[in-house]
Order: structure tokens, then sequence, then C-alpha cells
């Protein structure tokens, strides 16, 4: 009889909330407080990372927007103590040896992002593995590998560190296009298959101009990435200080001038470093700008 | 490629036919693509360990562990160049890691969305900021300060340590784990975030009804869940600053000796190969590509534990951004 009588005071149920509740209760204001310094310095730390990022970018602006002069861009670099010296030579050289790597590895990427896309097998999850490796393997070994690889054999020039740039670039650009093309739905690959499409049709029909604003993006940081190594080239393209747009020759590039530069006590060479650090940063940023813009508005295009 | 378009109204046989052979065309050509791959990789592979043979085949497995490089005596030992390894990535991680574990929270779960939107592509945008412009900074800004304001400062405060004997260089250990650490932080955040994003909102939003502060939820709920893919992140970071080379050659102040403080100047494994590459010869090459493949180990070891980690938690595909900016 006793089960059907309902006493709140006895229900060990209703005891047990009644406890934590004013457990919970009295250590309400000793939670709160901890949370608010918790919080708080979460806020500090946002704050500290925020700080050097910003004075990285407002520096070497305030720095380099000095340099940016009308023989910055005309002119080649020139040694210490002559005037009026540029970075025209690294800009073009950057500039080749970008679009030759850019154009040799995208194709490559793709095939090798479609093939990690459409299979699951085990030598498909190696080679996805040996990729991400890749993008984490020190770049200075790729440096060293160009210059084992083709240097030695051929002598320096712009197409070796293209070579190098493009060894760092591609295994990004794969798994970008694989992210990419496993990201299209199903159903379109189905559709292609069942109008009795070949499958390079679906794949270039199909598949690629759906997986477009993630390959783009992919390529676009991969490049952002790619001209701003400094250490592949080193041992690579050797350095020219003479207009060279011949690839097949030495070359020099951006980031070479800052690393040369950046160690001399000459404040006319430690400018020319500040204005290519610039021109080199806004490359990167655009890059990295443009290739969100890009996919946003292809994204808002098929919508 | 018009011939698809029209389905042929004979020869089923035939059509079968061609429909299999262009799949494995297209297979095949995908192979090809994903061969060549493969194939500069094992160049890779093959083109270092090739040229550091010699050295290990000349002087065994310990002289890597030697504490004396001085070609001239013909003393080749790695020692001052692997503890200086060690030593920046260390110093960097200490500061890293909370910091970016505190940013990435805050990015995650507490400012206003519009902010982080804003703050979360900021973060994007500067891990593609060149190492090489952070090495201009840090050498030509950073180098004064924290000769003339932070070492003496340390100095005075942790001096007790014995950690910050000796001169204040301005370039040292110091600055070079300083320099990795600011460099490192943008990746490590973004992963971080994503790591952070990915937890089921459900157990978020449980926590909350349960009465838990805002902490406490971050405490006992996110970061548990998220444990493995941070460690992924702060795995993949101490993989980056191993392996940076410029930015570290100029700031650490290159001295082969093992440095006594974390004033002293040192130098990494890639800053040894960096700086003696270009007039080395003979055995001294060989040791710098014994360095390289030293590294090489090193890096494919730290790097494999973390895309394990990170992969575990963020699916087979990874995120985009993830990929990217690693």
């Amino acid at each position: 009889m006793s089960v059907l009588t309902f006493d709140p005071s006895g229900d060990p149920i209703l005891e047990r909330r009644r406890q934590i509740q004013s457990i919970a209760k009295a250590s309400l204001g000793r939670r709160k407080a901890y949370s608010a310094v918790a919080l708080g310095v979460c806020w500090l730390f946002l704050v500290l990372a925020i700080i050097p990022l910003v004075a990285v970018i407002v520096y070497t602006f305030a720095k380099g927007i000095v340099a940016w002069n009308a023989t910055f861009f005309t002119q080649v670099t020139k040694p210490e103590g002559i005037p009026d010296g540029g970075v025209a030579n690294a800009l073009v050289g950057t500039v080749i040896i970008g679009a030759v790597a850019t154009a040799v590895t995208i194709p490559l990427g793709l095939l090798g992002g479609l093939f990690l896309a459409e299979s699951d097998g085990r030598v498909a999850a190696g080679i996805r593995f040996t990729a991400d490796l890749m993008t984490g393997v020190p770049s200075i070994l790729m440096g060293i590998f160009g210059y084992i690889a083709l240097v030695k054999a051929f002598g320096y020039s712009g197409l070796i560190g293209a070579f190098a740039i493009g060894m760092i670039m591609l295994p990004i650009i794969m798994r970008a296009c694989e992210t990419a093309i496993r990201g299209v739905p199903g159903h379109l690959n189905e559709a292609g298959l069942a109008l009795g499409a070949r499958r390079f049709m679906i794949a270039r029909r199909v598949i690629l101009p759906a997986a477009l604003p993630g390959i783009i993006t992919g390529v676009l940081l991969a490049i952002a990435r790619g001209v701003g190594e400094t250490a592949p080239l080193l041992f690579t393209i050797f350095g020219n200080q003479y207009m060279q747009w011949n690839p097949t020759k030495p070359m020099d590039a951006l980031p070479l001038v800052i690393y040369n530069n950046s160690s001399q006590p000459y404040p006319d060479l430690l400018q020319i470093a500040w204005g290519a650090a610039l021109l080199l940063m806004a490359m990167v940023l655009v890059l990295s700008i443009g290739s969100r813009i890009v996919a946003a508005r292809l994204q808002r295009e098929r919508r | 490629m018009a011939t698809t378009d029209t389905a042929p109204t004979g020869g089923e046989k035939r059509r079968h036919g061609r429909f299999s052979l262009s799949n494995g065309a297209y297979r095949v050509v995908l192979i090809v693509g994903a061969g060549i791959f493969a194939a500069l990789v094992a160049w890779f592979l093959y083109s270092i360990v090739n040229q550091a043979r010699p050295i290990f085949s000349a002087l065994g497995v310990s002289w890597i562990f030697q504490p004396t490089w001085n070609p001239n005596l013909h003393k080749f030992g790695l020692l001052p160049f692997i503890l200086g390894t060690i030593e920046t990535t260390a110093i960097a991680m200490v500061l890293a890691v909370p910091i970016g574990l505190g940013t990435a929270l805050s990015l995650a779960y507490l400012v206003p969305a519009r902010v982080k939107v804003v703050l979360g592509s900021a973060v994007e945008l500067l891990a593609a900021v060149p190492s090489v412009v952070y090495g201009l900074w840090g050498v030509v800004a950073l180098a004064p300060l924290w000769r003339e304001y932070v070492e003496p400062f340390l100095t005075s405060v942790l001096g007790w340590t014995g950690l910050f004997n000796g001169p204040n260089e301005g370039v040292g250990l110091l600055l070079a784990g300083t320099i990795l650490f600011i460099m490192v932080l943008p990746t490590m955040v973004a992963i971080s975030r994503d790591v952070l994003a990915v937890v089921p909102r459900e157990q978020v939003e449980g926590a909350m009804a349960l009465g838990a502060t805002r902490w406490q939820v971050l405490r006992k709920v996110v970061l548990p869940d998220a444990r493995t893919g941070l460690l992924g992140a702060f795995t993949l970071a101490t993989g980056r600053a191993l392996g940076e080379t410029v930015a570290v050659a100029l700031v650490i102040g290159n001295s082969n000796y093992i440095a006594h403080s974390l004033k002293s100047p040192a130098a990494t494994l890639p800053s040894l190969i960096i700086n003696n590459f270009g007039e080395a010869s003979g055995t001294e090459l060989a040791a710098l590509f014994g360095a390289g493949l030293v590294l090489l180990v090193i890096g494919l070891g730290v790097n494999s534990i973390a895309r394990v980690l990170v992969r575990g938690k963020t699916g087979a595909a990874g995120g985009a951004t993830s990929v990217a900016v690693a």
C-alpha cells in the first residue's frame, strides 16, 4: 500500500535531486568566478596571438612601402652603395618560376586528386597518406632533392627551382582536388552514368565543373605557399643579379633577395629587402584572398 | 566527344565494348597521374638516402650523436643541431600550445559570429605569410628588442633557473623559438578551430542545459571530445617548427656549439644545411646530406603521428582548410 502513497520527502530520487540542486547552488558563485577567469584567459590569449601577427604585417607595410618607388619595380638588384636598385629581376624570376610550377602541377594534381577521390583501395589510401606526409616535409629537403637530382646534371636553373616548388605544391593541390571532388554529390555522377556518358565525359563535364570552386581555392593557396618558399630555391636557382627571362638559366626570386639582403648591415640593401617582403606578402595575400572571392562567387552562381 | 551524346542505334556489343574501354582508359590516365606523384616521391626519398649513404658507411650511425662539428678536424657530429632543433621547437610549442588553444577556443565558442568570420579568415591568411618575411622581421625588429628589454627582463626574473646565463645577444635560441611560435600559431589555430567546431552541438547544449558554466562546457565537454584532433594539430605545428629553415637561420645566431643558455646563439639541422651547403664539398657535403636524412626521418615521424591523429577526428578526407594551410 505504501507504494501508492506519494510522499515527496521520502522519495530517494527527489531527495537526490534536491541534494544536487543545493550543491549546484552553493557552488554556483565559485563556478561562475572560475569560468569568468578561465574565459578571461582565453580572451587574453586571443589578444596575445593577434598582437605579433598584426605587428608583422604593419611593420612590413611601413618599412616596405618606403622602398616602393619607380626604380624598385624597373631596375635589377644592385650591390651595396649603388643607388636606384630594384627587384625587377627577382620579380620576373618569381613570376616565371611560379607560373611554370603551377602549369605543371595543376594537371598532375587534378589527375592525382581524381584518382584519390574515385578509388578507395589500399593503394589510394597509401598515396593519400604519402601526399599528407609530403605537405609536411621540411621544404629545404626539396631544395636538396632538386640539387641532387637535377642541378648536378644540368646546372642551376629557374626550371629546377620550379621543380622543387612544384614538389611542394603537388601534394597540396592533389589533396585539395580530392576534397573538392568528394564534395560533389554522388547523384550527379550517377545521372551521368545513367545517361550513358563515358567516365572521361562525366569527369570533364560534371565532376570538374561542380568541384571547381574547391579546386581553384586549393590551387591558389598552393601557389601562395609555393611562391613564398625560400629554402627550395637556394640550392636550385642560384640567384642572378641580371635580368633573366630564360628559365633554363640561373634566376633570381623575391624570397632569395629578402633572405640574402636581410643578413646585410647596409641600409639600402635592407630597404630593398623590406620592399621585396611587402611585394611578396602582397602577392601571397592577394592569391589567398582571391581564392576566397573566386570560391564564394562560383558557389553563389551555382545556386 | 559528340559520339557519346547521340546514342548509337545498333551494335550493342560494340557500344558496350567502347564504354568499358573508355572506363579502362579513364582509370589508366588517373593511375598514371597518381603514379607520377608516387614516382616523384620515390625519386625524392632515393636521392636523399643515396647521397647520405657514404657518410653512414664511412662513420656508422654514432656520428649523428657526436657533439663536435668541425669540418677542418674532420668532425661532423650533429648533436648541437639536433639539440638546437629540439630546443627551438620546444620553446615554440611551450608558447604556442596554451596561446593557440586559448585562441582557438575563443574563435570557436566565445567571439561574436561576425568577429569570428573576420578573425577566422585573418588567421588563415596569416598562415600563408612567407616564412622569410617572419625571419626578416625577427632579425630587424625583434632582435634589438630582445637584446635590450626581453632578455634582461627574463634574466632578472628567471635568472635563478640557470637558463638565462651569459650575455644578452638578441639573436639566439629564445628569439628563434619566439619566431617559430609566431609562425606556427596561425596554422595551429586554424586546425584546432576546425577540430573544436566539429564537437557535436547536442553535447554542448546538453551540458549547458544541465547548468554547467561556459568554462565547464569547454573544459568537460568540448576539450575531451576534441582531444585527439587537438593533439594532431599540435603535432602538425611541431613538424612545421622542426623543419623551418630560413626564418630560423636568420635569427638563431648560427653557432656550431651546444647552447648553454636560452640566450646563446645555436643552430638547427635546417639552418646548418642552409649555411654550409654553398661551400661544402666531399665528406662535409655528405654529412650535410646525412643531416638532411636525419631531418627527413624526424619530419616524417612527427607528421605521420599528426596525420593519424587529425584524420581520426575530421574524417577521411580532412577539412579543406586544414589541408591547405598545413
